[in-house]
């Protein structure tokens, strides 16, 4: 459970950077774009963009391969995989959990009108 | 998206609400994701106070969490930390908050989980981190393959 825990902090603390999920986004609709190409609509240098492909692939959301002289970056999907089911569970309890206190408090409301019409 | 906001109408006065909210009898009745019991609930329904609740679900593994309230007002509001125990699943602190307004079909209730990661994501931009999730879901959806589940 540690190591979850570990990866989902690696996860969406690369999540927080505005610029690295622009380059996930554009993963999503491209999947394989090079980096030159995922570079270019940023107005920052290539080797900014280079140090948030970095994070990325140190989170493990995205693999990088060489082919000749080209680099092609693509989504690695397991790690926000478990980020998305880790919020759905907080997700699944309460929606649960406030279902039952509805019934529950309508069954009270429904009472005290009895009791005290 | 480290928050979660959930908001319901309930047809019944926000006094019966607050009390199913915060009375262990209340409590034992609605807490947890599934139908499974409640095994312990304890409540100190004060500022600094805690509150402590332990369930079963059907899969029959217990949970339990603990909290401190933050913010009592009867029957409009209520913020307490939240905590599940259980050492290295813990996640660390986090923060839910009730609102609840008097309308006319009873009591909308507006629920608030938040803080749900750690310090360093909390303080970043957390702006339009739901839109960038939702697109990589449905990214991540269409190519499922394998199955993950976790306690």
């Amino acid at each position: 459970m540690a190591n979850y825990h570990e990866q989902l902090d690696r996860t969406f603390a690369a999540l927080v950077d505005p610029t690295r999920r622009a380059i996930l986004a554009r993963l999503e609709r491209e999947d394989g774009a090079s980096v030159t190409e995922l570079a270019r609509p940023f107005a920052i240098k290539l080797p900014a963009v280079m140090k948030h492909l970095d994070v990325l692939g140190d989170a493990g959301l995205i693999r990088r391969s060489k082919v000749g002289r080209t680099v092609t970056v693509r989504l690695a999907p397991d790690p926000m995989r478990e980020a998305v089911e880790w919020l759905r569970r907080y997700e699944r309890f309460w929606t649960g959990s406030l279902d039952r206190l509805a019934a529950y408090a309508e069954d009270k409301e429904a009472k005290a009108r009895k009791d005290d019409p | 998206m480290t928050s979660l906001t959930i908001v319901r109408k309930i047809a019944a006065r926000p006094s019966i609400v607050f009390d199913a909210i915060t009375t262990p009898e209340g409590i034992a009745h609605w807490w947890g994701p599934d139908a499974g019991p409640v095994l312990l609930a304890e409540t100190d329904v004060r500022v600094g106070g805690r509150y402590r609740v332990r369930f079963r679900m059907l899969d029959g593994t217990e949970h339990e969490s603990s909290g401190e309230y933050r913010e009592v007002a009867k029957p409009e509001r209520l913020a307490m930390t939240w905590r599940w125990a259980g050492g290295a699943e813990d996640p660390g602190e986090s923060l839910v908050e009730i609102d609840l307004r008097a309308v006319a079909e009873g009591t909308e209730l507006s629920f608030t989980h938040s803080r749900l990661h750690d310090e360093e994501t909390r303080r970043g931009h957390l702006d339009g981190w739901n839109g960038a999730l939702d697109k990589l879901e449905r990214y991540f959806n269409k190519s499922k393959g394998d199955h993950h589940d976790h306690p």
